[in-house]
């Protein structure tokens, strides 16, 4: 059996549908281009700004593929069909944007605990409420990984350009398909409308990752057990005549629900985190930039990475010796890092569009003599470099105060 | 003492044994929807490997899952229909059925039930409406009658409740169908018609909770309710000639839609289909 989105004829479909080569388009684009590139064969979603340029491209892109675009009549029921679907066997996706993805979190926790793939996307929009509308920001950092309810593990990844969008949703997919946990691809609103140019690949040069699938019979009686010691249970699709029973009740390893005994809870929900946290390696990516040296680190996301870049640029040009860290895979937080760059470093920035969200995952990573300061923005309108590089300097200047002391 | 599983009755080969006995309350409508419901797919001859079965939450929602043995996604309250959405699109020549109660799918989800009736998704909804939040303690339901008592209505309920077959068969439905507890064979008729019509399909049962709604509305034992039921229902075709103040507190039961008008998955591959030779046939190179 193979997982929809798989089929050989795909790859030739896909090269003549998009042929490698330059194109120009907006971050909203990229993402659906990289789910088609990735698999993803079903799409569910609600208009929202802004997103609504992702259900566009896949409401015209998917049937050219053999795959199904549906606009439901909410983001609940968007993300309800996005898991319904997962269990037929196809790769699954919805977007949507702050008030949008507010209302997708008691699902996003049933796909959590039922360890449904999927991809969600937030283009984060500022907020809160319905904020200003059109606006780009990064204030669901937190929303992402705590907006369900319950303990619960997590993997979210953020692009910093538009071309970054169409390789992170691809690897979005590929982390969702291998560790069966719904995936969020934080992206926002600037990025998301801004055009760049973008290379498109030949389809063999994309590394695709399908779930696993039960070996036989008896792997399939546990859609929820650690049946092959990896803590990541095959998935026994539905249709297949395993007689499969999910539920978002806590359950048992072979998927029947029981409530009441409290190891069963226990198991499950260890199980669940150890599965992220002992694959921490695989699911977490960042970038680094002239951190061999950094007095003054940088740590910075999303679409603030960009000219957090380019006033690390200038501020060497100046002889500060500025250096810059980007998670790409923002949840679980690649604070380990982050922590052996701080020992070099007298002062950690934290740029971000909001007023202070991953600077408080910076903050309980790394040593207390380190001051960590946020460089915060709100009001829809992006950071510029001459903003950071202002605080670099003056971080630079207090510290040649201190060693002058 | 051990509880004693009786297995011997036919239909129990349906059900998945290792989750019995049920959780409903001795008395309880679920036990007679289950039954009808297996009795139709054993008439039909449906093999349960062809079904996948949705429910969301609530006492009603639990009668074919965990309980029936097929594919089972226990989803959350009120939104099975829309997952159920998702189960159909990937699986187009499976039965996707729902069952839960009037307070999941009509309350809560609500929304949901009438845009699926509306697309015409090819999927079965059992409602089971027995005027009350049964699970969370007898609260009152968008289906309690003008009057009764519940939990929350201690002093009587003020608002008047959801017609829900006919809610359903005007937002575009192909199958609508009412019966209660008491109508059984009328009741196995729909649900088989209900899952061989080709579009959406409700079939509504009244069906009674004595524990949390019999119980403070002078109907104390399952059997007083069903007699309630017996007394107060009147055909589809009777109640067409009956003013609307004979019509107050009454039950109107039989079909009330059965037409024919395209589904959704069969058009959405047609669509599909179409889209794809064309761009099979290079059609995008001649834009
Ligand atoms: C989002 C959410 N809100 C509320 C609940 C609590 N809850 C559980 S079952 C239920 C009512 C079920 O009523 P109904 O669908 O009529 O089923 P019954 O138990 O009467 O068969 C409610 C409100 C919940 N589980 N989730
Ligand atoms: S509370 Fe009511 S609906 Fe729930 S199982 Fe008991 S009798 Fe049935």
């Amino acid at each position: 059996m193979i997982i929809r989105g798989d089929e050989p004829e795909q790859i030739g479909l896909l090269k003549r549908l998009y042929p490698k080569g330059n194109y120009f388009m907006q971050g909203d684009e990229a993402i659906a281009y990289g789910a088609l590139f990735a698999g993803c064969r079903f799409y569910a979603g609600y208009p929202i700004t802004p997103a609504s340029e992702i259900a566009e491209t896949m409401a015209r892109e998917l049937p050219k593929l053999k795959g199904y675009y549906i606009q439901m009549e909410d983001e609940i029921g968007s993300i309800a069909a996005v898991v319904g679907a997962s269990w037929t066997g196809l790769k699954s996706m919805t977007a949507t944007s702050g008030p949008g993805f507010s209302l997708m979190q008691e699902n996003l926790g049933y796909a959590v605990f039922t360890e449904t793939p999927l991809v969600l996307v937030d283009v984060q929009r500022s907020g809160p409420s319905t904020g200003q509308a059109t606006k780009g920001a990064q204030g669901d950092f937190f929303q992402a990984r705590w907006g369900t309810h319950g303990d619960h593990p997590i993997i979210a990844v953020s692009p910093t350009s538009v071309e970054d969008s169409f390789w992170e949703t691809i690897r979005a997919f590929n982390l969702s398909e291998k560790f069966r946990i719904p995936v969020i691809l934080l992206a926002d609103g600037i990025i998301g409308h801004t055009r760049e140019q973008i290379r498109i690949p030949d389809p063999e040069e994309v590394e695709i990752v399908y779930r696993k699938l039960p070996a036989n019979e008896e792997e399939a009686k546990y859609p929820f057990g650690d049946v092959h010691g990896d803590l990541i249970p095959p998935m026994p699709l539905f249709g297949n005549g395993y007689f499969t029973h999910v539920t978002g009740s806590t359950h048992k390893e072979n998927g029947l629900r029981d409530v009441y005994t409290p190891e069963v809870h226990d198991r499950l929900v260890r199980r669940l985190h150890k599965k992220i946290e002992a694959h921490e390696k695989e699911i977490q990516k960042w970038e680094e930039y002239y951190t061999d040296d950094a007095e003054i680190l940088l740590v910075s996301w999303g679409v603030s990475a960009r000219p957090s870049l380019g006033a690390v640029i200038e501020a060497r040009k100046k002889g500060i010796r500025a250096g810059l860290i980007v998670p790409k895979t923002v949840h679980p937080f690649p604070g380990k890092r982050i922590k052996e760059l701080s020992k070099k470093a007298h002062t950690i920035l934290v740029p971000e569009m909001n007023l202070g969200q991953m600077i408080l995952e910076v903050q309980r990573f790394i040593r207390e003599e380190v001051p960590v300061i946020g460089v915060n923005k709100i009001g829809g309108v992006p950071l510029t470099v001459e903003e950071i590089l202002k605080e670099i300097e003056s971080s630079a200047e207090r510290s040649r105060h201190r060693s002058a002391d | 003492m051990a509880k004693q599983i009786y297995t011997k009755y036919e239909m129990a080969k349906y059900l998945r044994k290792e989750a019995l006995p049920t959780a409903l309350c001795p008395g309880c409508g679920g036990g007679t929807v289950l039954n009808a419901f297996a009795n139709a797919i054993d008439q039909l001859k449906i093999d349960p490997r062809d079904l996948v079965v949705v429910s969301g939450i609530g006492c009603s929602a639990w009668i074919a899952s965990p309980y029936f043995l097929a594919d089972t996604l226990h989803t959350t309250h009120g939104r099975a229909i829309a997952f159920a959405t998702g189960v159909k699109v990937g699986l187009p020549d499976k039965k996707v059925v729902v069952i839960s109660g009037d307070g999941d799918l009509a309350g809560i989800g609500g929304n949901h039930l009438i845009h699926a009736a509306r697309r015409n998704i090819d999927i079965t909804v059992i409602l089971v409406n027995n005027f009350i939040y049964g699970m969370t303690g007898g609260q009152v339901a968008p289906t309690t009658p003008f009057g009764a008592i519940t939990t929350t209505t201690p002093y009587r309920n003020i608002e008047h409740p959801l017609k829900i077959a006919e809610t359903v068969a005007s937002a575009g439905a192909s199958y609508v169908a009412r019966w209660t507890t008491f109508h059984v064979y009328q009741l196995i008729e729909s649900i088989k018609k209900a899952l061989t019509v080709k579009g959406f399909s409700l079939v509504e049962v009244v069906s009674q909770c004595p524990v949390q709604f019999g119980r403070r509305n002078r109907m104390k034992t399952p059997a007083e309710m069903l007699r309630w039921f017996s007394k107060n229902s009147i055909p589809i075709s009777k109640a067409k000639n009956m003013s609307p103040e004979e019509l107050e507190g009454k039950i109107i039961i039989g079909e009330f839609v059965s037409r024919e008008k395209p589904e959704f998955t069969e058009e959405l591959n047609k669509l599909i289909d179409e889209v794809a030779q064309y761009h099979s046939l290079g059609g995008e190179d001649a834009d």
